[in-house]
């Protein structure tokens, strides 16, 4: 694929408020998660919450979108002069061809939920919450737009863990068809109820700190993050060389067991990239700690890459972020092509008999030209991104 | 810029327009829609046990995605696809929030995950043994053409035939105050970069910035036999097909983006040349 320039980028996590804060904590190891403390009846688990998301308030123009899930997009938006790089977008290729492609897993069902948790004596919506626009999905994307003053293209994309690893492939295609010059992607997810009831439901959520890659793994911990980045045809930064896409076709909560649709996305990536694995510096993992998926991906990255290429999961960091994993780990990979940091695995004290020499528990300096982030999703949704360095192009 | 992909695929399904040779002669108004309507699609893509217990939407999703296939005369598993819906599952959403509001810790396994907005895209590419990637899309009033532009870009920028599904199911509970939908309606077309045999139509689409874009509408009988669906808005495209005759439509594919389609139907353009 012809490669785009990656010319503003930001994440805002557990991990910390943009990008400065998030190199601090990877480069120091500390983590972001702490012990559950949202929702009246608070599962034994730790989580990764962004801290302000409750205190911060949507401008009075936007205060039709209310929710917290917006707001976390708002303050996600604030980070490294996001917002400023998106409207200066806008205004030089107009507001009609920027379009805003989202992920998000739940978008803002948290007011759903709250809503049936105060629905008045005739059982209907409370009145603050019968707004109807925070009740569906791309409650996301119109905020956002409306946020930006965007009026082109916009789309909520909703494929759980892979939605806003999807959002760069989903660009690049608008980009080629003609139908914007650039593109705002992103992903937020927040905190809430369904989903830390629902992957309890599973038997997914850990009781303690999550250990990626792990022999003594117990399962993930929820974490929320807004992260965001402007696509362009050229210009000063990073670059997205290639995507890949696959379903794994084998069931809705757990990754296939020969690693099939993992390998497709990242041939897929790869091919697009123009790239042989050995290329490849880099690779930020899908490592949810969960038993399936990190003896799955450790085998495929093991079978697939040489030695030399250093892999690891954040998710000790930030916890997993669900929809906004694809961007919030697009940002830690191009991190490490711009500033030379490999992140570990924090937390994790030995590695699974399937790791191969590839998956690292500390942290590594090094040069980076090229970089993958992988997206593994609920429902069999794989997505594989490929990064070079602003030289590698 | 224009493009055009050709229609290779077409299938409808709702209680009162059950499967596309029905519903074709319904919407050209050759024929009234069945009394005893149907209450939801069989679903026979799935085991049997899976059946019984799937969720509207995946049973009516699946119920089209099959049959546009099966019209393209493709392999399903050879098909990437782009699922569209404005609001998901409803009726597991209002199911979900309720137990949530309940007793939190009662959450069912299984219904979270047909909660989620890919679970209909998920066992279709369970059911049909698809490696192939699929997105799960919503753009609100939108859905039906930001869905569509998404699935035709893929077809032309990838070079390889699509599956595209949109689908939404009545509202229930106190959420069916928020998010208006009612009865089931999904729509399926199988999108081709190049022509063959089962091409019914050259669709060349484009898009314009609009203040106000003009919005193709559908025959009121026809309108009326969707029940107030969110997806109501793929009618017009669906009428036009029925009808097989060159035509030209505009949707919204955003607030302020117009959606321009035009339709020929394949045999009378060969004709032509």
């Amino acid at each position: 694929m012809t490669p785009l320039a990656v010319t503003a980028w930001t994440a805002t996590s557990a991990a910390g408020a943009g990008r400065d804060e998030l190199l601090i904590a990877l480069r120091t190891r500390q983590s972001g998660l702490r012990p559950n403390d949202f929702g009246p009846t608070p599962l034994a688990t730790w989580i990764g919450r962004v801290a302000g998301v409750d205190e911060c308030s949507l401008p009075a123009t936007l205060a039709n979108w209310d929710c917290r899930n917006n707001r976390l997009a708002w303050l996600g938006l604030q980070a490294d002069g996001f917002l400023r790089r998106a409207v200066a977008a806008r205004d030089h290729y107009g507001a009609d061809r920027v379009a805003l492609i989202v992920g998000t897993s739940t978008s803002s069902i948290g007011a759903t939920e709250e809503a049936y948790a105060r629905l008045d004596d005739d059982g209907r919506f409370p009145a603050d919450l019968r707004r109807p626009i925070v009740h569906t999905p791309h409650s996301l994307g119109d905020f956002l737009q409306h946020a930006l003053g965007l009026t082109g293209y916009a789309l909520t994309v909703a494929t759980a863990c892979s939605s806003s690893a999807k959002v760069f492939a989903q660009a690049a295609r608008i980009i080629a068809a003609g139908i914007a010059d650039a593109v705002v992607v992103g992903g937020v997810d927040s905190l809430c109820g369904s989903v830390l009831f629902g992957f309890n439901a599973l038997e997914l959520i850990s009781p303690e700190k999550c250990r990626p890659f792990d022999p003594a793994r117990r399962g993930i911990n929820i974490g929320e993050a807004a992260g965001f980045a402007l696509l362009e045809k050229d210009g000063d930064g990073p670059w997205l060389l290639g995507y890949g896409e696959s379903s794994d076709a084998h069931h809705m909560s757990s990754p296939h067991p020969d690693c099939l649709g993992a390998q497709l996305a990242i041939d897929a990536a790869l091919e697009r990239a123009a790239l042989p694995p050995s290329a490849v510096n880099y690779i930020n993992l899908h490592g949810t700690a969960s038993q399936m998926n990190d003896e799955i991906e450790a085998r495929v990255v093991a079978r697939t890459f040489p030695q030399s290429t250093c892999a690891s999961s954040t998710k000790g960091w930030t916890g997993h972020t669900l929809g906004a994993a694809g961007i919030l780990e697009a940002v830690i990979t191009l991190l490490a092509l711009e500033a030379g940091v490999l992140p570990g695995t924090l937390n994790s004290v030995a590695l699974d008999r399937a790791c191969g020499p590839q998956i690292r528990l500390e942290n590594v300096t090094a040069p980076v030209q090229v970089a993958l982030s992988h997206s593994f999703g609920f429902g069999g949704s794989n997505c594989v991104l490929a990064f070079g360095a602003r030289s590698a192009h | 810029m224009q493009h055009h992909v050709f229609i290779a695929g077409v299938a409808l399904w709702s209680p009162q327009l059950p499967g596309w040779e029905a519903a074709r002669a319904i919407l050209r108004g050759d024929r009234s829609p069945d009394p005893d309507a149907a209450t939801r699609p069989a679903a026979t893509l799935l085991a049997p046990t899976e059946r019984r217990r799937a969720p509207d939407s995946v049973a009516v999703a699946l119920e089209v995605a099959a049959s546009a296939c099966q019209d393209a005369q493709l392999d399903p598993a050879r098909l990437s696809s782009v699922f569209a819906s404005t609001h998901g599952d409803l009726a597991v959403t209002d199911s979900l929030c309720e137990t949530l509001a309940k007793a939190p810790q009662l959450t069912s396994p299984t219904k979270f995950h047909n909660s989620v907005h890919n679970a209909a895209a998920g066992y279709w590419t369970i059911g049909s043994k698809c490696l192939r990637p699929y997105t799960a899309v919503s753009a609100w009033h939108h859905t039906f053409a930001a869905g569509l532009l998404e699935a035709t870009s893929q077809a032309i920028v990838q070079q390889e035939p699509i599956l595209y599904v949109a689908y939404d199911i009545a509202a229930r509970g106190p959420l069916s105050t928020m998010a208006q939908s009612g009865s089931l309606l999904a729509a399926a077309l199988v999108l081709a970069p190049d022509y063959s045999s089962a091409a019914t139509t050259r669709m060349t689409w484009s898009t314009r910035p609009s203040a106000s874009p003009t919005l193709s509408v559908s025959r009121p009988t026809n309108e009326a036999l969707v029940a107030g669906n969110a997806m109501a808005g793929c009618l017009p495209l669906f009428e036009a097909l029925a009808t097989n005759q060159a035509c030209e439509l505009t949707y919204a594919a955003a607030p302020r983006l117009e959606l321009a389609l035009a339709l020929q139907p394949v045999r009378a353009e060969t004709r032509a040349a």
